[in-house]
């Protein structure tokens, strides 16, 4: 309108145009809103009645023979002690074996094989191991610690475990390791220090707390996986800590108690599902406030 | 401070031109000499046939404006771009007699003798007491009193000894930035190097911190021959006895300070030195 007469000028907004426009912005941002929303509570839904199911029968079926009595047979007053300690052991050992490796995998990516092609393939390998289904995991132990040594047990269990944890724990040190500034690696090196010195000195010192969140994150994993441990360490209902004989655990006894005809079982089931998501949640808490807590 | 940079001048006025160069007559020596030497990264010649003397127990500064390889030099010194795959030198970087860039130098003995201070302060995550201890104990083993008498030492020329005394066994990641760059001065000190190389080491810094630094810079001269890489042109004649100035990865002039920033010989340094590019 003004255009003609002042050129140097925008033309002025045509007002009518403008709250059109301005409508139905805000009919899509009603929509996109909504969309979202409807989302977000179609998984807290779910997410909530899970838990408060899990809550509500798990606490129903809790008491102090859970962790005092052995598995028992139906209608005994069995509890999951057996299943918490195999549990333990397998968990314990897979990590103490999967850690340093994967720390060792992630440094030698992150600070000797930089750009490297063979670093890429590792990087990447790895990476299809980290979400590779975890019944494979199982059935390739199966084939190498099961088959040539006559009968599962509870070694095949903790190596099945620890190829599982490996990967995440690679992930997690490679990726704290590259957020180290490339200038205090120089100082290190600087000061006329060999290269291990600095990694393990510094680098490591720097990006521990880091490394520890990815450990408790993978001892989460691990604590909940059944598919690797069907064929490997496959589960006991008597008392076992050898580990060359077949080792009870959690999850599996979760597994064959939940698909029981028996009522005292299907309870059991309940209190151990609650057990280890309380574990795993408690895990998860301490690996976020130790992250933040060191950031 | 004007009166001993003309003291430092007319003692080192003969390390202006290349030609002019003669350590006999001077009584000084050279603590590092460089002949032809050229640097690469991959292809990309980033120094080329550099050929200048860093004498004994003075400060050379070196300017030029972003990308002229002031920096890549300062970095051949003590080999930290043998860190990195493709980069490489070629010619001589003497000292001690011995070509410091030949591929069978032990390069862990050859930075203690030629230690580092950074752009951005860089304090390892331990202890102010162990930030120095780390690289004593690199190259040395002290009982815990010749230890703690060299941190004491150490602290105490890098001037930050007042400061931190009573907090040695807190964290080093507490100091303000000024304190970090003292104390990461004090590291390398630490390790008792003859030549030390400075980066850039207060463009990361307030004034007054830089003051310090500078004033620190002046101080160590007695003891090290000193190398540092600045942007600020005050900075250079303020802290040099002698003044390199590169352009494009040449070096286009060297010169005592007082010379340099008052009668240049070459076009490029005058043009440098007004402001006209860079």
């Amino acid at each position: 309108m003004s255009a003609t007469t002042q050129p140097a000028l925008a033309p002025a907004k045509n007002a009518a145009v403008a709250a059109r426009l301005g409508r139905s912005r805000k009919r899509g941002d009603m929509m996109a809103r909504s969309l979202s929303l409807l989302a977000t509570s179609i998984g807290l839904i779910f997410l909530t009645s899970i838990l408060v199911t899990l809550f509500y029968k798990g606490f129903n079926a809790m008491n102090l023979s859970v962790f005092t009595e052995v598995t028992r047979p139906p209608g005994s007053n069995g509890g999951l002690l057996n299943a918490i300690v195999g549990s333990l052991i397998q968990v314990a050992l897979g990590t103490a074996i999967g850690t340093p490796i994967g720390m060792l995998v992630g440094t030698y990516l992150a600070e000797y094989a930089r750009g490297s092609a063979f670093g890429g393939m590792v990087r990447f390998v790895s990476d299809i191991l980290l979400s590779a289904p975890s019944i494979l995991i199982g059935l390739f132990v199966y084939s190498l610690l099961v088959l040539p040594f006559g009968g599962f047990s509870g070694w095949a269990g903790v190596a099945a475990l620890a190829i599982i944890i490996i990967p995440i724990v690679v992930r997690t040190t490679e990726d704290m390791l590259s957020l180290i500034p490339n200038t205090l690696r120089e100082a290190v090196i600087g000061l006329g220090s060999p290269k291990w010195k600095m990694i393990v000195l510094v680098c490591w010192r720097s990006a521990i707390s880091g490394i520890i969140t990815g450990v408790l994150l993978g001892i989460a994993r691990i604590a909940g996986e059944t598919a690797p441990l069907l064929f490997t360490s496959l589960g006991n209902n008597a008392w076992s800590t050898d580990l060359t004989q077949p080792l009870p655990s959690l999850p599996i006894t979760i597994y064959s108690y939940a698909g029981s005809p028996f009522q005292d079982w299907i309870e059991l089931a309940w209190a151990g599902a609650l057990v280890i998501t309380l574990a795993v949640l408690g895990l998860n808490i301490a690996a976020r406030s130790l992250f933040s807590g060191k950031k | 401070m004007s009166a001993t940079m003309t003291d430092q001048a007319t003692q080192s006025a003969g390390f202006g031109g290349l030609s002019a160069r003669s350590s006999a007559e001077l009584n000084q020596t050279a603590r590092i000499s460089i002949r032809n030497l050229d640097f690469f990264y991959g292809t990309n010649k980033a120094l080329k046939s550099i050929n200048m003397d860093y004498p004994e127990k003075q400060v050379t500064g070196m300017i030029g404006p972003s990308g002229c390889g002031k920096s890549t030099l300062l970095r051949v010194l003590n080999r930290m771009y043998s860190l990195y795959p493709g980069q490489r030198a070629t010619g001589e970087v003497l000292m001690d007699g011995n070509n410091i860039i030949a591929d069978d130098v032990d390069m862990n003995a050859l930075r203690s003798k030629v230690g580092m201070v950074f752009q951005k302060p860089t304090p390892f995550p331990m202890t102010i007491y162990e930030n120095i201890a780390f690289g004593i104990r690199l190259h040395e083993k002290l009982n815990r009193a010749q230890m703690d008498e060299r941190i004491e030492w150490a602290l105490t020329r890098a001037a930050i000894w007042g400061e931190v005394k009573d907090r040695l066994n807190t964290s080093a990641m507490g100091l303000s930035g000024g304190q970090q760059q003292r104390l990461c001065i004090a590291r390398t000190i630490a390790v008792r190097p003859e030549v030390i190389l400075f980066d850039e080491p207060t463009s990361a810094l307030d004034p007054i911190s830089t003051l310090k630094i500078e004033e620190l810079i002046d101080e160590l001269k007695r003891d090290f021959t000193i190398a540092i890489v600045t942007h600020n042109m005050q900075q250079a004649a303020r802290c040099a006895d002698q003044v390199a100035f590169f352009y494009l990865g040449e070096l286009i002039e060297v010169a005592p300070a007082a010379q340099l920033f008052t009668a240049p010989k070459e076009q490029k340094t005058q043009e440098y030195i007004t402001g006209r590019f860079g």
